[in-house]
């Protein structure tokens, strides 16, 4: 009798304890999210002051993020990002794909070779090319362009390891009867193969943009002019301006470059995670 | 070696009842097979008595002690999973030894390294060591101690598991489909090895398994369970010889049991000394393919052309096609027997006390209450 | 026998799809070639030049260079900036991948199975990982401000003295380190909650009955050594990125104070592209990419080691 009331009280405590240590770092997790919208919306008058509130007593968010829009052009940095990062998916999608169902679909003199330049590639930081590049682009006279945050990663050797991964999964007959119906291999990749790989290619693009729209190292290194700057060059350079110590616009513009990320992956949470884990297992 | 007492036990998985009130009692040492199709509750009935589930009514008894709020580990079960569930990371002898060193060690003389230093811990080790090698030399994996499961074949890991299983002498081994995963050849070979092994170590045994050759062959007595409901529980013979209702008789025995409808029902009881039997509405008459004779069609009888000869070697299945049903009837013949040609016609003779009479439930209909319901 | 005949039959066939046939192949060249060309282009090329970079001195719009043979080596092995920041990498990447890799694996732990409010906390978790790292160490940087910074109000509230965390030595690479931790844990959660979904539920059954008392020893017998393909995997992809660390260091030190917070990444685009000593900072690229694939291949030796152990 004992026994099983202290079993059932440990039942109970158990994930009581559990969920409170969690409550406790899911708290410490979130506080600088959390900060930075609460001093996005607080008066200057209660930003510099040594007392903790959390709730803005002087309501500021439309004079904070009217400040910081006028401050800087967030707009423009917003959708400098959106085209860099789309363009770069894009691109990355038209050549992984084909070349990730050759390597993984045909036999071609050189097969091996490649893949196995690939799989070198993989382990490859490309912070570690960024000399030669920016010496190449410099001699190009590309710098400070479009052109130069997008074309290092018009490439992904990672793409092509993960398409090719997944295409090995696809069945071979599927591709023995598109060529009996007289498809092209081009016409196979892109009629056939793609739409299989949807789910492959959609855990690809989560990595891809998050990855690239948070990128700050090859951005800082390309480009200098403000026009061209991605969100993450542009909200350092809200910082380091004479606008860095009004805080209240600091934190929303930091709030508004964070913000498209987070609310796309609030709203489609599985396909994050899941493609952040796939891509991540490989 | 203990007896387990099954009392209203009831399971409901969110709305869905999968276990509406099973009462059965296991003498000790007795193989018990639970057999039926898939889904019929029989896993969730066995990993309930073994304490990986909690029932929601009802009452489990080991040895005729109530175990309801003890955890799996404190039943003193051994289970066999139909995967083998074995450790990958250890090696034969170390997952054989499992159930003894969580038993007998403590958490520190378990530590790697320091678990060592101690002399019970080694004396223990040494004592462990023994059993688990005799357990593997009487399972024929002796020689396999150091490999890993992932070296092993699906008959060296169903052993290894067994191992595991009869190390620590049990109060009884429960089984989940064991031989599931192994080829037909393995499966039959293990099927007398697990008998033999039941023998040999007097335990009871709950066999759950979907394959009613297996329950036919290795247990003392089935139960067959169909939605959720314990439907029959009797040994081979009479589970096969005198089922209850119409599903265990479809279930048991390959081939499947012929049952006629009503047209057929009456052809067949024509020949009965009691034509009355037939006059039943709904009733349906199954007899098994040794229990029927092929006569020429002039003789009478039920009259069917065949459409299908399976000569298995030692026995010749003849199936003929009956009008107005579905499903041929099946007969066995002796092969040797004058041959017959497709779309022969035949008579089908049975006698009176091989019929199965059903209701339209499906219920068996016993001679007695055959007269009272004509 | 006709049985016999077409399983013996489909047995031998060749598999269609792998056979070389002439127009397949020029096909798939065509497939292949705007991958390669730009592998070729952006990834062995500028590896190769790095290579001969790191051999010469020089300097970004210089005219004239020269070849100096393992001179920027030298110059490296004697450079004390160097090794302080192959040292602050080191025990920067050892504080995140143990910070990271440990909580991550707790909170997976922790969550087991999945209910709704364990949905919530995954989110929250992960949260980190999505939000641009450049801009929440902007955010950090308030909360760590010595004068009016959340932390210091906090930690005074318990009677702390302030401290300049990011101006001070003794502080500034740990502070830089608990947000490397702070950013990665979720990434790493996510990884471990996939191990663990890929344990058979049949071996946490056996391990129960087998008498596996304790939640330490169901751990211990199951859940560790079944989840360590998974965790080497976390350690090597934790260090790798610990080793990449930039951002922060970028934005909210320089390196500084006093090279307590350079590491190998910030010292190289220093010296590439503030000094414009493209040479050495080549060199330093050639060391750092030498590490990452000693790294990878440790991995792969202790996988094998593992698997035929």
């Amino acid at each position: 009798m004992t026994a099983r009331h202290s079993k059932r009280r440990r039942a109970v405590l158990g994930p009581a304890l559990r969920h409170a240590t969690l409550l406790v770092l899911a708290a410490l997790t979130l506080l600088p999210f959390l900060w930075m919208v609460s001093t996005s919306l607080k008066g200057p008058d209660e930003i510099l002051v040594a007392d903790i509130h959390w709730w803005p007593r002087n309501f500021s968010a439309v004079e904070n993020y009217g400040a910081a829009f006028r401050m800087a052009p967030l707009g423009r940095y917003l959708l400098n990002g959106a085209l860099v990062t789309a363009t770069i998916l894009v691109l990355q999608l038209v050549v992984a794909l084909p070349a990730a169902f050759a390597l993984a679909k045909s036999e071609f003199l050189g097969r091996k070779a490649l893949f196995a330049i690939v799989l070198f590639g993989l382990l490859v930081p490309y912070h570690v090319i960024a000399v030669p590049l920016f010496v190449s682009l410099h001699a190009a006279g590309l710098l400070n362009t479009y052109a130069a945050l997008v074309t290092p990663f018009s490439i992904s050797v990672f793409g092509i390891f993960l398409m090719r991964q997944f295409f090995l999964s696809v069945p071979s007959d599927l591709v023995d009867a598109a060529r009996m119906d007289g498809m092209s291999e081009f016409a196979i990749v892109w009629r056939v193969m793609a739409p299989a790989a949807l789910p492959a290619i959609s855990s690809f693009a989560v990595f891809s943009v998050v990855a690239h729209w948070n990128d700050y190292f090859w951005p800082l290194i390309a480009v200098s002019s403000d026009a061209l700057f991605t969100p993450p060059l542009g909200v350092v350079a809200f910082r380091n301006d004479d606008a860095g110590t009004h805080y209240g616009p600091l934190m929303a513009a930091a709030t508004i470059i964070v913000l498209p990320l987070v609310a796309a992956f609030l709203l489609a949470q599985r396909r994050f995670i899941e493609g952040i884990a796939f891509t991540g297992i490989k | 070696m203990s007896r387990i007492d099954i009392d209203g036990i009831a399971k409901s998985f969110g709305r869905r009842p999968v276990l509406k009130g099973i009462e059965l009692a296991i003498a000790p040492g007795e193989f018990m097979a639970l057999v039926g199709p898939s889904g019929c509750g029989k896993s969730t009935l066995l990993r309930i008595i073994a304490g990986l589930e909690r029932e929601d009514e009802g009452s489990i008894r080991l040895a005729g002690k109530p175990v309801d709020h003890l955890p799996a580990r404190d039943r003193d079960l051994a289970m066999v999973f139909q995967s083998y569930a074995l450790y990958p990371h250890l090696t034969v002898a170390e997952n054989v030894a499992v159930p003894l060193t969580m038993r007998r060690l403590t958490t520190a003389e378990r530590l790697p390294v320091f678990g060592r230093l101690s002399s019970r811990s080694r004396a223990i080790r040494r004592e462990i060591d023994a059993e688990v090698a005799q357990a593997c030399a009487m399972l024929g994996i002796g020689d396999l101690a150091d490999r890993k499961p992932g070296q092993l074949s699906g008959g060296q890991r169903q052993r290894v598991a067994l191992g595991r299983a009869m190390v620590r002498a049990p109060k009884a081994f429960l089984m989940d489909e064991p031989l599931s995963n192994l080829d037909a050849k393995l499966r039959v070979e293990m099927r007398s090895e697990i008998a033999r092994l039941h023998r040999r170590l007097e335990t009871t045994f709950v066999y759950v398994t979907h394959d009613q050759a297996e329950a036919m062959t290795m247990a003392d007595r089935i139960a067959v369970m169909m939605d959720g409901q314990l439907i029959q529980v009797g040994s081979p013979e009479e589970i096969y010889a005198d089922p209850s209702d119409l599903r265990v008789a479809e279930f048991i025995g390959s081939p499947k049991i012929n049952v006629a409808g009503a047209d057929a029902a009456r052809a067949l009881a024509a020949r009965l000394d009691d034509p009355a039997r037939a006059q039943v509405p709904g009733l349906r008459l199954a007899f098994r393919a040794e229990a029927a004779t092929l006569v020429d069609p002039a003789e009478g009888g039920l009259v069917g052309q065949v459409v299908h000869l399976e000569n298995l070697g030692a026995d010749l299945h003849v199936h003929l096609a009956i009008e107005g049903q579905a499903e041929p009837i099946i007969v066995r013949r002796d092969p040797h027997a004058p041959r017959l040609r497709l779309e022969e016609r035949c008579g089908i003779v049975v006698p009176p006390e091989r019929l199965l009479a059903f209701d339209t439930s499906g219920l068996r209909l016993r001679a007695p209450q055959m007269r009272i319901a004509a | 026998m006709t049985n016999a005949v077409l399983t013996s039959g489909t047995s031998t066939l060749p598999s269609t799809s792998k056979r070389r046939r002439p127009h397949e192949e020029v096909a798939s060249w065509f497939l292949v070639a705007p991958a390669a060309s730009l592998i070729l282009l952006l990834l062995i090329m500028p590896l190769a030049a790095v290579l001969g970079l790191s051999f010469t001195d020089y300097q970004l719009g210089a005219r004239a260079w020269s070849y100096v043979g393992a001179a920027n080596y030298a110059a490296l092995a004697n450079d004390p900036v160097f090794w302080r920041s192959v040292g602050n990498t080191a025990t920067y990447a050892a504080i995140v991948v143990l910070g990271s890799t440990g909580l991550g694996l707790g909170v997976a732990l922790m969550l087991g199975r999945s209910s709704l409010l364990t949905q919530v906390w995954r989110t929250v978790f992960f949260l980190p990982v999505m939000g641009s790292l450049i801009a929440m160490a902007i955010v950090w940087e308030f909360m760590l401000h010595p004068t009016f910074g959340l932390i210091n109000a906090a930690l005074g509230l318990v009677g702390f003295a302030p401290v300049n965390w990011l101006q001070n030595g003794d502080t500034a690479l740990g502070v830089l380190a608990v947000i490397g931790i702070w950013q990665q844990f979720g990434f790493n959660m996510v990884l471990f909650l996939a191990g663990l979904s890929g344990i058979p539920q049949s071996l946490h059954d056996a391990a129960e009955m087998d008498g596996a008392a304790l939640a330490w020893d169901r751990f211990q017998l199951v859940t560790w050594p079944l989840l360590a393909p998974v965790t080497l995997f976390v350690v090597v992809i934790s260090t790798i990125r610990s080793f990449q660390v930039f951002d922060t260091v970028h934005a909210l030190t320089k390196g500084g104070p006093n090279k307590a917070t350079e590491v190998l990444l910030y010292t190289m685009y220093a010296e590439g592209f503030e000094f414009f000593r493209t040479g050495y900072a080549a060199a330093i690229a050639v060391v750092f990419v030498t590490a990452m694939l000693l790294l990878t291949l440790a991995k792969v030796f202790i996988a094998e080691k593992r698997i035929h152990s």
